[in-house]
């Protein structure tokens, strides 16, 4: 444990000292009480940075024109686009295809396995690698009620509930009564999902979960998931068709609005390529490189809400983007770890929350906004957080639990991916614990859609992150893989189903571009940015102030 | 980050809760003061007193403050990826580097977003790099898995032992011994020994027998799941009822139950043990089932 300091080691001590008493109660299947409907409202209004009016602003046009969202939100819905449409030639298009998918994580390529299944051709194209997505990255699990003390009945009650009663039902239903034929999938397709040694699917509790039915796949279960789902795309090089660091920079539009292809831009030789489609399916992923309110983000390189700008411009509209879920416990310590996700899994096997004297303050598997909110309460207001050598502050999450719960190396093997990044920091995790505070990890709003995965602007579906109404204004662990993987498959089905039906492929305009910029004008909005963004930029203000 | 101190001692509660969204932390006994973070995002922005290391990012020296990534150094200088960057966290495989220090021979090999940077790294970054795949379908497999492995990966038998690959892992994978696994049929052996594999391609990037460990492994995990792990019989038989729309006219109805009568629901349901046995634990009322 020479990664801590001899002030953490100190501290260690009194998080040592109440261990024993602690895992003698957890024995008993006892726990630290959960909050009642009224404390987490409350909890919530005093202390989420979602319930504060700061850093919002009404959306000056749009679809949502009026509604009050995040600054960083506002301001690429206000952007004009990157192209110049009247040199733009849509004239000759340089693919044709039956269904084209936008965005090539987990739920873009369910999609393109979907469509593909119904004998269509689909290209995809994504803004990085394939599979460089939030999906590789979402360690914990995936919900699926397949044990027989579960059903679909109370998969909804927990999802619903922990969406506070905000979700679109309808939405709920979908995706908890399409988890077995998920999951079923992915055994199908020769996923490693962990078992027991008779097959049985080896599940546990996630936060606001009734039902142990997180499965998983090591902690590395997302990225286990895209691999598994990508190669099976690259099996299918006769129906699917992909083209990496290519982004979709405006959809396009038939004289009657319907969606009917898009442009693309190399970002290698910046060429635009003019693709017109059947049907188009939009997944892109959602918007934490926008860092909202400033926060560090777990998210990876390319979620920079480019599907959201491209399908409001169609018309579009969005769903509760201005809430944001703040993952409760990403690292905060050492320096280099920041903001990295720690999955809920390490609660859900066990690991506790403690402050400062080595004490619980909350339960562990709260909702993920309100565990947020406890953690948030515990360091600024009841000021029992643990301060960091760089000005930080966070709490325990006391991991050593594990391994005396469920047996020595019980650490090393639930939880691999992790314990390495904290070893290379000379953090032994099984021997002490972490320190974490939230961090900026999902967009809970985005794209309205039915349980079609339709966006109601025809031509065009959209599935997982983009996407909004499935999680309402929180989402539970382990509803993520399982969101992207059921309306992916939603959005394939039924984009190729539509493509089936189009005999002709639309003449694609950019009508749609014409009248936002013209709206943009009428409203007012000075030097819009240029959107979608595609690729953040961290270079530090030395560097931009030379960039004459 | 940097940060600036505002006023000390305890702050009112409302105080508190105005400053929450800039991620204000009161810090505890002597201290006692608001410590307020710049929110930067992922920009960084070093301490004062940090210090500064030349590095040589494709032999072209930059000075950077020390205890940053590659990933975020190289940021730092000014660079915006396109290729070699994607989830930062250390799974996706993106940013494979290769690096040395002055002065020194060996070559070393990490992922980017989790390496160190340290004084005289001379670093490059590997865009992409072109590996063999073999095209097949996990469903249609007729021959003994071993045989199938064999006949799509041959090169998998040229191994010749040694060992670059194991020494290249940024993800401290024993390639060489997967691979030795591979070749005398422990198929579940290699699944479970490369299943922390990130497909970053270094591996393959430094093999003499010009093998693609990677996605040979990724051939042989899939061929462990479906065909040799032993299937859910739980998850066959929900299936099977899910298929039969046994859940439609629950769900349905769930959807129509107004707001109120759903909240009852949720905050009446049972909790099941955390310790309880997979398969064993029952709840009370079974007529959702």
């Amino acid at each position: 444990m020479s990664g801590y300091t001899d002030e953490f080691k100190k501290l260690i001590k009194k998080v040592e000292a109440t261990r024993a008493e602690r895992i003698e109660i957890a024995r008993k299947g006892e726990h630290f009480p959960a909050l009642t409907m009224d404390e987490r409202k409350r909890w919530l209004d005093d202390y989420h940075p979602d319930y504060k009016p700061d850093g919002r602003r009404k959306v000056l046009v749009g679809p949502n024109k009026g509604d009050i969202l995040p600054e960083e939100v506002a301001a690429v819905l206000e952007s004009k686009s990157r192209l110049d449409i009247k040199t733009v030639n849509l004239d000759n298009a340089d693919y044709e295809t039956d269904v084209l998918v936008i965005g090539g994580g987990g739920a873009g390529t369910a999609a393109a396995l979907a469509a593909s299944n119904e004998g269509q051709k689909v290209i995809l194209s994504t803004k990085l690698r394939h599979g460089d997505s939030n999906t590789v990255m979402a360690e914990g699990g995936i919900q699926c009620a397949d044990q027989e003390a579960d059903s679909p009945y109370f998969h909804y009650l927990d999802v619903i509930g922990g969406g506070h009663f905000s979700n679109s039902p309808e939405l709920v239903a979908a995706m908890t009564n399409d988890a077995p034929l998920i999951i079923h999938w992915l055994e199908e397709m020769g996923m490693m999902l962990d078992k027991l040694p008779d097959g049985r699917m080896k599940v546990r509790h996630g936060g606001g979960t009734s039902r142990k039915r997180m499965h998983s796949a090591g902690d590395m279960t997302g990225a286990e998931i895209m691999r598994v789902v990508r190669d099976e795309s690259l099996n299918r090089q006769d129906s699917i068709k992909v083209l990496e660091f290519s982004p979709a920079v405006e959809l396009l539009t038939d004289k009657a609005g319907t969606v009917v292809g898009a442009v693309l831009y190399n970002l290698e030789t910046k060429e635009y390529y003019v693709v017109k489609a059947k049907s188009v399916i939009m997944a892109t992923g959602g918007f934490g490189r926008l860092h909202i309110q400033g926060f560090p983000t777990t998210n990876h390189y390319g979620a920079t809400a480019d599907g959201i700008v491209m399908a409001y411009r169609a018309g579009v509209k969005l769903q509760d983007l201005d809430s944001t879920q703040y993952h409760p416990t990403g690292a905060i310590f050492p320096e280099q770890n920041v903001g990295l996700l720690i999955t809920e899994k390490v609660r859900g096997l066990g690991a506790q929350l403690l402050n400062i004297e080595g004490e619980q303050f909350c339960f562990p598997l709260e909702p993920r906004d309100i565990e947020s909110s406890c953690i948030i309460r515990e360091c600024l207001d009841k000021q029992l957080g643990i301060p960091t050598p760089t000005g930080r502050y966070g709490v325990w999450l006391d991991s050593p639990m594990i391994d005396i719960l469920h047996g020595e190396g019980t650490v090393r093997k639930e939880l691999p991916a992790k314990y390495i990044q904290f070893k290379r920091y000379d953090i032994d995790i099984s021997k002490v614990p972490m320190l974490v505070y939230p961090t900026l990890h999902y967009q809970n709003g985005g794209l309205a859609i039915d349980d079609s995965a339709s966006t109601g602007v025809k031509g065009l579906f959209a599935a997982g992150e983009v996407s909004g109404g499935v999680h309402g204004r929180n989402r539970l662990m382990g509803n993520s893989l399982l969101d992207i993987l059921v309306f992916g498959r939603r959005a394939g089905l039924n984009a190729a189903k539509a493509a089936k039906k189009t005999k002709k492929f639309g003449v694609p305009t950019l009508n749609h571009i014409d009248k936002v910029h013209k709206e943009l004008k009428k409203a007012g909005v000075k030097n819009p940015m240029t959107g979608p963004t595609l690729l953040p930029d961290y270079a530090p203000e030395h560097v931009q102030l030379r960039r004459w | 980050m940097a940060k600036t101190t505002a006023k000390p001692k305890v702050t009112p509660k409302a105080k508190v809760r105005a400053k929450a969204n800039t991620k204000v932390k009161v810090a505890k006994k002597t201290a006692k003061k608001l410590i307020k973070s710049v929110a930067s995002g992922d920009t960084t922005i070093p301490p004062k007193d940090a210090k500064m290391i030349p590095i040589y990012i494709m032999g072209k020296e930059y000075e950077v403050p020390e205890t940053l990534t590659v990933m975020k150094a190289i940021e730092y200088s000014g660079y915006q990826y396109t290729r070699g960057c994607g989830c930062r966290g250390g799974i996706c495989g993106a940013c494979a580097t290769f690096y040395r220090f002055v002065g020194d021979y060996k070559l070393r090999a990490g992922l980017a977003c989790q390496t160190v940077v340290a004084e005289g790294m001379i670093i490059v970054q590997v865009p992409f790099f072109p590996a063999n795949r073999s095209v097949y379908d996990i469903a249609d497999i007729d021959g003994e898995p071993h045989e199938e492995l064999r006949r799509l990966y041959p090169e998998v038998f040229k191994c010749v032992g040694c060992g670059t690959c194991t020494r290249t892992c940024p993800m401290d994978i024993d390639v060489m011994d997967y691979i030795a696994l591979m070749k005398r049929g422990d198929l579940k052996g290699a699944a479970h020994k490369s299943f922390d594999c990130v497909m970053c391609g270094l591996c393959t990037s430094r093999c003499p027998a010009q093998i693609s460990q990677f996605t040979a492994a990724m051939f042989v995990r899939r061929l462990y799941g479906k065909h040799i792990l032993p299937k859910a019989e739980h998850l066959e038989a929900r299936f099977k009822e899910v298929s039969e729309g046994k859940y439609n006219k629950i769900l349905k109805k769930l959807t129509k139950t107004s707001q109120k009568d759903v909240q009852k629901l949720y905050v009446e349901r049972e909790r099941e043990p955390d310790m309880a046995k997979p398969g064993e634990w029952m709840p009370k009322d079974k007529r959702q089932l």
